[in-house]
């Protein structure tokens, strides 16, 4: 039986270096759709004066979860890659809540995947930032 | 006529302002991030560090990473080119750097990044060029390098809000 793709990418997320550093955890992971949940760290504050996340953390986040939604595709890429990567900031996370992404990949050719993301705090009604971006699909030659 | 001031006097001045407004944000401590300060021109440096990397295979740095790091690069430098021109116009103080009110830091409205190769891992350079700044809204072109000048592997464009004037 081929390995779960669900559980491959979910390794190929957890054995990240930069992700591990932020304490990200894999939630949800299934047919092009990801959760990843990164928690709220003072190491990680931007603007001092109030307490917030940078915005390069959360990118990291968005940048993760978008090639995690890669990743989980029924199409099983082996490997992926950023090629570009929008993300519009849309309020500043509140102090101390943690930061859960989720992406996905709404549309795939052989060698590009397309992915939007979307961040949030613990008000999941109002999202913190979105991203729209390109990734590479490494293929089994 | 006044005699210009001693050279180490000047530059131990604007380091000092740079220090403060660097100093401030442990983000850009936690990446790893200093910068390096020719005149008013700054140059953002990474530290190459394994908990950079986002694909321990080749091993690249993180695309995050590299979104951060120019993102940085950005707000710094719109914030060090608001302090550059208030020091140089003897607008804020110039005795003691911890007693200058530093500004609110540039608020990011939106950031894209162009991902040209793959990060190496090594250390890696950004410079930000701020194409427009008026009173509300900036728009800064960021470029990433490493090894070679002319072969930058990631390059960002973003929009900026800045801070009010006074306060």
């Amino acid at each position: 039986m081929p390995p779960d793709p669900s559980q491959v990418a979910r390794l190929f997320i957890e054995a990240i270096p930069h992700a591990k550093a932020l304490s990200m955890v894999v939630g949800h992971i299934e047919g092009g759709i990801a959760e990843i949940e990164m928690p709220y760290d003072e190491r990680l504050i931007g603007d001092p004066a109030t307490g917030v996340i940078a915005g390069g953390a959360v990118s990291a986040l968005m940048d993760t979860c978008g090639g995690a939604s890669v990743m989980c595709h029924p199409t099983r890429p082996i490997g992926t890659a950023t090629i570009d990567l929008r993300i519009d900031y849309m309020r500043s996370a509140t102090p101390g809540q943690a930061i859960l992404a989720r992406a996905e990949c709404y549309h795939m050719t052989r060698s590009v995947a397309f992915v939007r993301a979307t961040a949030f705090d613990d008000d999941r009604d109002n999202p913190v930032a979105t991203a729209t971006g390109a990734f590479t699909a490494e293929r089994q030659k | 006529m006044k005699k210009p001031e001693p050279v180490q006097v000047v530059k131990q001045r604007r380091d000092a302002l740079l220090g403060a407004l660097v100093n401030r944000v442990p983000y850009i401590d936690y990446l790893g991030i200093s910068f390096d300060r020719r005149g008013d021109e700054l140059t953002g440096v990474l530290a190459y560090d394994e908990k950079l990397i986002g694909n321990p295979l080749l091993p690249a740095l993180h695309g995050g990473v590299t979104a951060a790091f120019l993102e940085t690069t950005a707000v710094i430098s719109l914030s060090w080119a608001t302090l550059w021109a208030d020091l140089e116009a003897g607008i804020i103080g110039t005795d003691d750097p911890d007693e200058i009110t530093l500004p609110r830091l540039p608020k990011t409205i939106d950031v894209t990044v162009d991902y040209l190769r793959s990060g190496l891992p090594r250390d890696a350079y950004a410079r930000a060029r701020i194409v427009r700044s008026g009173r509300r809204y900036a728009s800064v072109h960021v470029e990433g390098w490493q090894d070679n000048r002319d072969r930058p592997f990631a390059q960002a464009t973003g929009h900026f809000l800045m801070p009010p004037k006074d306060g």
